[in-house]
């Protein structure tokens, strides 16, 4: 008996440890519609990670229908025998598109709806967008999920990620204003509370929301890295090129009066 | 001046010379064109038009080996172009870039003629042909812009089709045949596709060569508004001219060099432009039940497209789109000032001039927004100004107290 | 030359050889630029990650296939004929050198492995790209010795229907046909026993997934 209890006040003291939500996040009133995913699609590990967390987390239900393993495994570096291992359901071939294996009749009957293909969502969205998406269910009972979100109304997604990121509930402050003269009493959001705590700490899970997104980044556009340095590569040329024509010009019109 | 005065040159040249009017055409079109000396920086988007259109062409030559046309295919396509094709990404954004480049240069090329009247005659033809290059590349940009497939191709093609229903009478059956469907459907992408990669490029040919031979038949304006060919030396050549090949050939590769870093940069670093070049709703594929929001057209129509909403009446809304776009058109016979340059204009004209620039820029922004509350408002307003500047020119051009048009250009080297 | 321009006033000589570098120096940057632009576009005419994927090797089940048997794969939108050989066909191979064109493939396209006696990493599994040498039709099975149309002598092989080139069990090509060069032969290795993967061998061993 006391050994039980010593393991609950031990694992107790644990938890006090591991906040589920930051310093940030337990500001009233939260601002959440300014947080930025701050991602970089050249940071190769963060990228690994995503692709890992993806593969774990949201690739049961979601599609990336326009990229396949291999270009992945290629731009991020990950070896063939690594990707085979822990990236790739059974049955597929490196070259293949990475499809979801849930079938839409399914997916109708289990969520109302196909979850969409996320190739684009980063593009379409935003990854500020999709990070805060991702940042933002809150526990809800009165929905068939037990689950809503703030970015997304009533999203048919279910709360994935509960057992990294814990269960918050979403605390209200009432506003007053007046319309047409009468007092209207308005309830909005203020900030989260920690219901059940998650595996994760909440840095921890900020890392890993960050680094699923910075792989949807890139998933959404595999040649932007590329973009950019072979942009730059161009705009110097162009510079150079641009001021020899300016001296030719200069000299020739030396001559005009 | 005839080409049988030339003498023969050796060899190959000579060999070609005496089968196509080569050396002639050089030097009467390059060597022995005079042109202003007094050419500023707004001369420069002549050129870069013709380099945007080049770029068009070609980049555009190139998607189209890899696009498949249909509305189940087309927005795989245009993924398989970014994704898979090597540098395809390089040529889609070249392509989507080199689209709002082109309306950038020619807003300013079209501004340059409202400063320095370079629509008064006897450039009245000159003007016209633009006109209507004008009409063929809005036609050019919406049809291509339908042709991702994207959410918001759809709706655009939706919306801006539909207008047509407003004509009388005829209109309903005239949208129906245009879609060449209930509702923009796949028979409209295909024609589109027809329409965008074969016969609009023709017309812009066609158009931009009689533009460019009306130009040399009158010879360029110039930003004082003075006819240089008035003014001629003992040699018969104008005093305030210089030939256009070498001077303006290598002040336009300086103008050129400049334009494409500028492209470049943008191409390579922002071509989505926060969402101004290619919107973030047409990464989703056409969704015929869900309309995005907000649903505007691209940048360079949301001018016209303010207009259209500013008022409650669709019909009407739609007649005051077309004159707007139209009235350009008739400038040329509502300015009855004597001055071209709005160098020696009065305030009236600075007056409506600055009034028009500053509510088209007001009516591209609004045009993004959404159409409610204050921002109608301010369209009205902005379509007022903006109307006000075709509509009271016969007075104000007349009644403006011009200054002394100069004898000779005002030159700097 | 017009007012416009520089006239008489020699203090201010046009400096030609200035004009003629800079001129260079424009036009040269110019042309590079020019080829750096062009280079894109000519790539993208490459073989797309698309088609890349579709070419991928293929592998085949050798576990069914028996001997005298022929099975027709497609790999790089080629067709590969792949057979199981007999020992007596093996060793029929050695018999007609002086009838063959190239019978040491010299002048033949195969890789280094197959440029041995049976052509082939195992002497019973023979790999051949069907592809007639000479325009390109698909050679015919002949495998039959002594075939009627073809003369008591022959020791069986491929005959081509579109101008009569034959080849032989190795796919060497004899005197007398239009085709001048033995039938070429694909990558491909055995990743266990009885699985032949065509289209990947060591030189591309990381894989073209």
């Amino acid at each position: 008996m006391r050994n039980a209890v010593l393991a609950v006040m031990v694992l107790g003291a644990a938890q006090l440890l591991r906040p589920a939500l930051s310093a940030e996040e337990a500001h009233h009133p939260l601002d959440w519609e300014n947080w930025h995913a701050g991602n970089e699609v050249t940071n190769t590990d963060s990228l690994q990670r995503g692709a890992r967390n993806f593969n774990n987390y949201c690739s049961a239900c979601h599609s990336l229908k326009y990229l396949r393993y291999s270009r992945m495994a290629k731009d991020l570096k990950i070896p063939t025998e690594q990707l085979k291992a822990n990236l790739m359901p059974p049955g597929a071939t490196p070259a293949d598109y990475m499809q979801s294996s849930l079938q839409s009749a399914d997916a109708i009957a289990w969520f109302g709806k196909e979850p969409p293909d996320l190739s684009l969502i980063a593009r379409s969205r935003g990854p500020d967008k999709v990070y805060r998406f991702l940042k933002t269910f809150y526990l809800d009972p009165s929905r068939p999920t037990r689950a809503n979100n703030l970015v997304l109304n009533n999203p048919a997604m279910p709360p994935v990620l509960s057992a990294l990121e814990g269960v918050k509930a979403a605390v209200y402050t009432t506003t007053k204003s007046t319309v047409d003269g009468k007092i209207v009493e308005t309830k909005v959001f203020d900030h989260f509370d920690t219901v059940v705590p998650g595996s994760m700490s909440a840095e921890e899970f900020d890392g890993f929301v960050r680094d699923t997104v910075n792989f949807l980044d890139y998933a959404g556009e595999p040649a932007q890295a590329d973009r950019r340095s072979i942009g730059v590569w161009v705009v110097l040329f162009l510079l150079t090129f641009t001021w020899i024509a300016l001296l030719l010009k200069k000299e020739y019109w030396k001559d005009v009066h | 001046m005839a080409s049988n005065d030339t003498p023969a040159a050796p060899g190959f040249m000579g060999w070609l010379n005496k089968r196509l009017p080569v050396q002639q055409f050089v030097r009467e079109q390059l060597l022995e064109y005079y042109a202003p000396k007094n050419f500023n920086v707004w001369y420069f988007f002549g050129s870069l038009a013709l380099v945007v259109l080049v770029m068009q062409l070609f980049t555009g030559i190139f998607l189209t080996m890899f696009y498949k046309v249909g509305d189940t295919s087309a927005f795989d396509s245009v993924e398989y172009i970014m994704r898979e094709v090597d540098y395809g990404w390089l040529i889609r954004y070249l392509h989507s870039t080199g689209a709002s480049a082109f309306f950038v240069v020619i807003y300013l090329h079209m501004y340059r003629a409202l400063m320095y009247g370079s629509y008064k005659a006897p450039r009245e033809l000159l003007w016209m042909f633009g006109m209507f290059i004008y009409l063929a590349l809005m036609a050019e940009a919406f049809m291509g812009y339908v042709l991702p497939w994207g959410n918001m191709s759809y709706w655009a093609a939706q919306v801006i089709i539909n207008l047509f229903s407003t004509i009388p009478v005829v209109g309903p059956s005239l949208v129906e045949w245009i879609r060449g469907d209930y509702g923009v459907a796949d028979a409209t992408v295909d024609r589109f596709f027809a329409l965008h990669v074969v016969a609009i490029p023709l017309i812009l040919l066609l158009l931009v060569a009689l533009h460019l031979v009306a130009l040399r038949q009158v010879g360029s304006n110039n930003p004082d508004g003075i006819e240089i060919k008035e003014k001629r030396g003992a040699d018969g050549r104008p005093i305030d001219g210089i030939p256009f090949h070498p001077y303006y050939t290598v002040k336009d590769v300086v103008g050129i060099g400049v334009f494409l870093t500028v492209f470049a940069i943008v191409a390579f670093f922002v071509p989505t432009l926060g969402g101004l070049f290619l919107e973030e709703a047409n990464f989703e594929p056409a969704n015929p039940l869900s309309t995005p929001e907000p649903i505007a057209p691209s940048w360079y129509f949301t001018p016209y497209y303010a207009i259209l909403r500013a008022v409650p009446n669709q019909r009407l809304g739609a007649l005051l789109l077309l004159i707007a776009v139209l009235a350009f058109f008739f400038l040329p016979w509502l300015d009855r000032s004597p001055v071209k340059s709005v160098r020696y204009r009065g305030l009236l004209f600075k007056f409506f001039l600055g009034l028009f620039t500053v509510s088209f820029l007001t009516l591209m922004y609004l045009g993004m927004k959404p159409a409610t509350g204050a921002y109608v408002t301010a369209a009205r307003l902005a379509a007022a100004g903006y109307f006000a500047f075709f509509v009271l020119m016969p007075w104000y051009s007349r009644a403006d107290r011009t200054k002394p048009v100069p004898e000779r250009v005002r030159f700097h080297a | 030359m017009t007012d416009a321009v520089a006239t008489g006033d020699d203090t201010n000589e046009v400096d030609q050889g200035r004009r003629k570098f800079l001129t260079i120096a424009t036009t040269a940057t110019a042309a590079v630029g020019a080829v750096f632009t062009i280079s894109p576009f000519v790539a993208s005419w490459e073989p797309s990650e698309r088609a890349r994927a579709l070419g991928a090797p293929v592998s085949v089940d050798l576990s069914k296939l028996e001997l005298g048997q022929m099975v027709t794969y497609v790999w790089r939108r080629q067709p590969i004929y792949i057979f199981k050989r007999s020992p007596e066909m093996v060793q029929s191979l050695a018999a007609h050198d002086n009838r063959l064109k190239d019978p040491k493939s010299k002048e033949s396209d195969q890789p280094a492995y197959a440029k041995n006696e049976s052509r082939a990493r195992r002497p019973d599994i023979a790999v051949l790209i069907a592809t007639c040498t000479h325009l390109g039709c698909l050679p015919k099975q002949r495998f039959d010795k002594g075939d009627a149309q073809l003369g008591t002598d022959w020791p069986g092989g491929f005959l081509c229907p579109c101008h009569g080139s034959r080849f032989d069990l190795a796919g060497r090509v004899f005197d007398g046909s239009p085709a001048s060069v033995n039938l070429r032969i694909p990558p491909y290795s055995f990743p266990t026993p009885t699985t032949l993967l065509i289209g990947q061998d060591e030189t591309s061993a990381k894989g073209e997934a």
